[in-house]
């Protein structure tokens, strides 16, 4: 893991098409400008944890398959 | 609904897996007992399925971009290729049900490949209230 410091303004680049710029520092914040390729994806790391913990909460034994009306019809719809 | 019915009872590869069951690759789609739900079962795997849904019918003003990596993964050519589906989280605490907007499976209904992919735009959450929708539609 490659760790540096940068100012206000000052920019990292990642490979040919990436630039990271330290636009704002304010407190315990820091506001990161990002210019990539259309194609490489970029997230906040939070975004990844919640579709992960969304999906582990969303699986389903099995069992209920046959009962999805009954499970609807729980909860009242 | 002509698209979606489709790839009703289709097996479907999700090479990168869903985030959190990466390892597992092999599902099949089939329709459920209540319209227009479907459950995305693991192959080989007893006890894991997931409830889905076309996105479209139940949220009439959802849009995604997807980013063309993802798109070329599952050899997407062009749009008519894609289906998309929502997981939706039905919780056994009497909690209603809701639609992971944020993360949907994308399929190639062409080749049966499948994708999980994370949206950026901050309109779509992991958790939509489906109950809502499902009143509009006299379901």
């Amino acid at each position: 893991m490659l760790i540096l410091s940068r100012k206000i303004n000052e920019k990292i680049k990642i490979g040919e098409d990436i630039t990271l710029s330290i636009i704002e520092i304010k407190a315990d914040q820091v506001k990161i400008g990002i210019d990539a390729p259309k194609e490489v994806k970029v997230f906040r790391q939070e975004v990844f944890n919640a579709i992960q913990n969304e999906n582990l909460a969303a699986a389903t034994s099995t069992e209920s398959i046959e009962s999805l009306s009954d499970l609807f019809a729980k909860k009242e719809f | 609904m002509s698209e979606q019915s489709e790839i009703f009872e289709k097996k479907l590869l999700i090479e990168k897996g869903l985030l959190g069951f990466e390892t597992i690759t092999n599902y099949s789609l089939i329709q459920a007992d209540l319209e227009p739900f479907m459950w995305l079962k693991a192959e080989g795997e007893k006890n894991l399925a997931f409830l889905v849904v076309d996105p479209f019918i139940l949220f009439s003003d959802y849009e995604i971009d997807v980013d063309d990596n993802s798109l070329s993964e599952i050899d997407i050519k062009n749009p008519s290729d894609v289906v998309v589906l929502t997981i939706l989280t039905v919780s056994k605490t009497g909690e209603e049900p809701t639609a992971n907007l944020q993360g949907p499976v994308i399929v190639n209904k062409n080749n049966n490949k499948a994708i999980q992919v994370v949206l950026s735009d901050p309109r779509w959450m992991t958790k939509h209230s489906i109950t809502n929708q499902l009143e509009t539609r006299g379901a």
